[in-house]
This record gives C-alpha cells, sequence and structure tokens, in this order.
C-alpha cells in the first residue's frame, strides 16, 4: 500500500467493465432512435433484415468502386430520412471504420506490386485495393448502423427466423445479452462497493489479487443465476421445447420495401459484376 | 382433502439441511409460511412447486404425489403448472424474455394455448395489473416495483388456482408494497389458493387466515394470524421480532418490534 488518492481512477478491469457496460447498453437500448417515426422504423423488422444484408453481400461483391460509393449514398440518405442522428453516425461508425481499415489497409498502398503513383513510394494498385477494403467497410458499417438504430435490437433477434435460425438459439440469444448486462451491473456494483472501502491505492499484485476473487464470486453468482432462471422458467411450464409468438404481419409499404431492396440489390450485383 | 400434505420431507443442499424431516398438512385458502432468512420457507416453495426434490419424503398435492418421475410426465406436469403458480422473490431470475409483453406470453405458450387466446389474455391481464403502457419495454429498464409487477402478471395470466408467492413485497418502496398487498387481496376474489412465504408481520392478517412457522427447516408452530402474532415468546425465539430500544425523554425504553 502507498499514498491516499481518495479521486484515483479506476483500475483496468474496473474500466474495461464500465465501458462494456457502457457499449452494450447503448448498442443494446437504441430504443429513442428505434422508436421515432422515420421512414425505416415504420417497416417489418423482417424486411429490414433481409433488405439490408443484402444489400452488404452486394457490397461486398461488388467490383466498382463508383457502385460501392453510390450504395453509400443511399445509405447515408436513409439515415437522414430516418431520423438518426448524423454527428452519432459519424462518431460512431464512419470515423471508427475508417481508422480501423485504414490500418489495415495502409499496408497495401505501399506493399501491392504495380505503377507508381505520381512517384510516391505508393501503387495505383495498392491505391485501388486500399480503398475498396476503405470504402466496404464504410458502407456495410452505415448498412447495419441504419439497420440498428430504426430496429428494436428485440426485433432484430425476432426477424433472425425467417434466415430458418431455430426458435431455441433466439431465444438464447435474447437471454444472453440481458443477463450479459445484468451481471455486468453486479460487476460494476461489486467493484464500486470495493472502491468504497478503499481509502489508499493498491499494488498492482493486490489488484490482481481481488481481480481473481471478484471473477470468482461473479462466477458463483451467475452459475445461481442461471439455476434461479431454469427454475422459473420450469415454473411457468418450460419443458424443453421453447414456444414463442410470431407477432409480425407484412403490410403494403412493406411488400413495396421489400421489392425495393431486391431491386437494389439484383441491380447492384448486376452492374457490379 | 388437504392442497398439500408434506410428509417427513428432508432436504440437504451443499452439506447444509435446509428442510430437516417435516411433515405438515396445508389446506385450501390464504396461508403464511413464517420464518427468519434461512428458515427454509423459500426452499418449501420449490419443493411444493416440484422445481426441486428432496432426498427422502413426500409431497402430495390434492392426494396427487409431487415427485421428480410425476414431473416428467406431460400428462400430469402441464396441468399442475397450469394450476399452481410461483412468483419468485427476485423478479429478475422471471423476466428473461425481450419485452413485457414476450415475458407474460411465456407461461401461456409453453403451456400450448392458441396464440391469439395468449394475445387477448395477455392485453387483459396488463390492464388489470395497470401496466398495459409498459408492453414493449424491455423489462430490464423498469423499475423494482414495476418488475414485480410483470412478473406477478407473468403467473396470473395463467389464473392458476394456487399460487405460490416468495416475499412479494421484499425490496419494494412502501407504496408498491401496499399495491402488491392490494392485489394478493383482490386477486381471485377469494376462491383461489395463496400460499405467502414472508417474514414480514406487517400485512399478516391482510394476507392469511391460517400460518405456519418454520425455523431451521422444521415447523415450530401454526395458528391464524392473531394467535401467531400473540405470542411474542415465539417470534422471539424464532427471530422474526427483536426488541426495540429507544428514548422516552431521557428514560431508555425497549419493546418487541415487528417489521413490516
Amino acid at each position: 500500500m502507498s499514498d491516499f488518492h481518495p479521486n484515483a481512477k479506476g483500475g483496468f478491469i474496473e474500466n474495461t467493465l464500465e465501458g462494456l457496460h457502457f457499449a452494450l447498453s447503448r448498442a443494446m437500448h437504441a430504443e429513442a432512435s428505434a422508436a421515432r417515426t422515420g421512414l425505416l422504423q415504420r417497416l417489418d423488422p423482417r424486411v429490414k433484415v433481409a433488405g439490408f444484408l443484402a444489400l452488404v453481400v452486394a457490397v461486398a461483391l461488388a467490383t466498382k468502386l463508383w457502385l460501392i460509393a453510390a450504395i453509400l449514398v443511399v445509405a447515408v440518405a436513409l439515415v437522414v430520412i430516418s431520423s438518426i442522428p448524423v454527428r452519432a453516425v459519424a462518431s460512431r461508425t464512419w470515423i471508427g471504420a475508417f481508422l480501423f481499415s485504414g490500418a489495415i489497409a495502409l499496408p497495401a498502398l505501399f506493399l501491392t506490386p504495380g505503377t507508381p503513383l505520381y512517384g510516391l513510394p505508393i501503387t495505383v494498385q495498392g491505391l485501388r485495393t486500399g480503398s475498396f477494403l476503405l470504402m466496404r467497410a464504410e458502407t456495410a458499417a452505415t448498412l447495419m448502423l441504419v439497420l440498428a438504430y430504426t430496429t428494436p435490437w428485440t426485433h432484430i433477434l425476432k426477424a433472425l427466423r425467417i434466415f430458418r435460425v431455430p426458435v431455441v438459439f433466439v431465444v438464447i440469444l435474447g437471454m444472453t445479452c440481458r443477463y450479459i448486462l445484468l451481471m455486468l451491473e453486479t460487476a460494476h456494483e461489486m467493484f464500486e462497493s470495493r472502491k468504497s472501502r478503499t481509502v489508499n491505492r493498491m499494488t498492482p499484485a493486490e489488484n490482481r489479487r481481488l481481480a481473481i476473487a471478484s471473477s470468482g464470486v461473479l462466477l458463483h453468482k451467475t452459475l445461481h443465476l442461471s439455476d434461479e432462471v431454469y427454475l422459473a422458467m420450469q415454473a411457468r411450464g418450460f419443458r424443453g421445447e421453447v414456444y414463442v409468438l410470431d407477432d409480425f404481419a407484412m403490410q403494403a409499404r412493406d411488400w413495396f420495401a421489400l421489392a425495393a431492396f431486391a431491386a437494389l440489390t439484383g441491380i447492384a450485383i448486376v452492374v457490379g459484376r | 382433502m388437504m392442497l398439500f400434505e408434506v410428509e417427513h420431507l428432508t432436504y440437504r443442499y451443499e452439506g447444509v439441511t435446509a428442510i430437516d424431516d417435516l411433515t405438515m398438512a396445508i389446506p385450501e385458502g390464504r396461508v403464511a409460511l413464517l420464518g427468519a432468512n434461512g428458515s427454509g420457507k423459500s426452499t418449501l416453495l420449490r419443493l411444493l412447486d416440484g422445481l426441486i426434490f428432496g432426498q427422502s419424503g413426500a409431497i402430495l398435492f390434492r392426494g396427487d404425489d409431487v415427485s421428480e418421475e410425476h414431473m416428467l410426465d406431460d400428462a400430469f406436469a402441464l396441468p399442475f403448472r397450469r394450476t399452481v403458480g410461483m412468483v419468485f422473490q427476485n423478479p429478475d431470475v422471471q423476466l428473461f424474455n425481450p419485452t413485457v409483453f414476450d415475458e407474460v406470453a411465456f407461461g401461456p405458450l409453453q403451456l400450448r394455448w392458441p396464440k391469439q387466446e395468449v394475445r387477448d389474455r395477455v392485453d387483459e391481464i396488463l390492464e388489470r395489473l395497470r401496466i398495459g403502457h409498459l408492453k414493449n419495454r424491455i423489462p430490464q429498464r423498469l423499475s423494482g416495483g414495476e418488475k414485480k409487477r410483470v412478473a406477478l402478471a407473468s403467473v396470473l395470466v395463467l389464473d392458476p388456482a394456487v399460487l405460490l408467492l416468495d416475499e412479494p413485497t421484499a425490496a419494494l418502496d412502501p407504496r408498491s408494497q401496499s399495491e402488491v398487498i392490494d392485489l394478493m387481496v383482490e386477486w381471485g376474489g377469494g376462491s383461489k389458493s395463496v400460499i405467502t412465504a414472508t417474514h414480514d408481520l406487517g400485512d399478516l392478517e391482510d394476507i392469511a387466515d391460517h400460518c405456519y412457522v418454520l425455523d431451521a427447516g422444521k415447523l415450530v408452530a401454526d395458528g391464524s394470524p392473531a394467535e401467531i402474532l400473540a405470542d411474542t415468546e415465539l417470534l422471539r425465539r424464532t427471530n422474526l421480532i427483536h426488541a426495540h430500544r429507544h428514548r422516552h425523554g431521557g428514560e431508555l425504553h425497549s419493546h418487541p418490534h415487528v417489521h413490516g
């Protein structure tokens, strides 16, 4: 033990847990945006899941840069007409995808054999390869973000059933999301409780020991919770097979949107070859 | 015929004897299982609901054996689940579905009700419990009182003839406690059986006509709420009350204190 640090920042594990909790909460509860009355929010989730996945496939197959850019323009237009805050898209998606894909694409500029570009140490072919990677990543990420911001995650999970994903898998996925958040909250409270009883800064070795002990306690709590959840399911008639409601109903605008997605994807695949 | 008959039941868990050679008969009607933390009342509710099974002894529900073998048989288990509903102490273990509507629909769907009937019944129970406005919400984001109401709705939707409640007012604010108690009192109009495990003596006379007091997995007393509440020595011995010390003027004064 050493100096007194009343406002000492949390350790690596604590900060990671807090970050995870924040990110998961934000990702799974984009309810405010999904509840807005934009164009896409009113569509059947099955149409959106199928349509956006088809567009992502078309982007992956496209061999013309202008075509990928055109789909990105369509995605940005959807962001605007669906009342999604553009600043949030820029900060959470475009910058992130640019930095991540850019780091991967950067070596290709120098290492891809081909014609040098204006005497620079990069090649035309390298620039083309890097641009494809970057544009595909930006476009696919934007399309998925539009889906996530216009559809509650619970509906996205349910919509997975159109791809013949087994009911039990969809239910388990939903429960996993729910209980990961609950356990992250528990872990967060455990670290806060520890912080409230700690006046001195702990050594790295002490922090590691405490983190391991906390992991053990958390694992025990997780097992106990899973036992209790299983009993609660049994108490309401669960016999090993899950039955759920299919409560989506296609309307005229959904069929129209489905046709639009299909046409756009078909054109993109044919033209982009 | 008794609602439940418990015969020489023993249940051990991780080396601890939670229920110790217990024999008791529970009648139809409103019943309270009283006991301090660790007295075995929550475990007994799980045993009565056929969720866990004792190492020895037996439980009969209206004369039928609630054994592990019997619960594996759909012909017994599905009507039993339809008849006996249980609300857990911690609503988080009971709220595992993506939305409140899905949560309440879970039980009827597992019991293979027609889907239109499920939709109608869920809407009806949500309105009855005044939580219709929460139907599309994610259960995790609800307040403690709202979670408890949804947990209750998820069981009451089945309209069970017998309701098992584990500490129904635990960790609720006073207003939510009062609302839950009102619900229990009003529910079924007196035609249903309600077994409540609690250590809260404040509302005992509202929720029960007969009480059983458990201590260390054994039955130590039973009687009407008035009889049990009058036995201060019993309540003190079973940790259901404690001495409350405070000052009147300058003089220190002490008397038994009941929580609730």
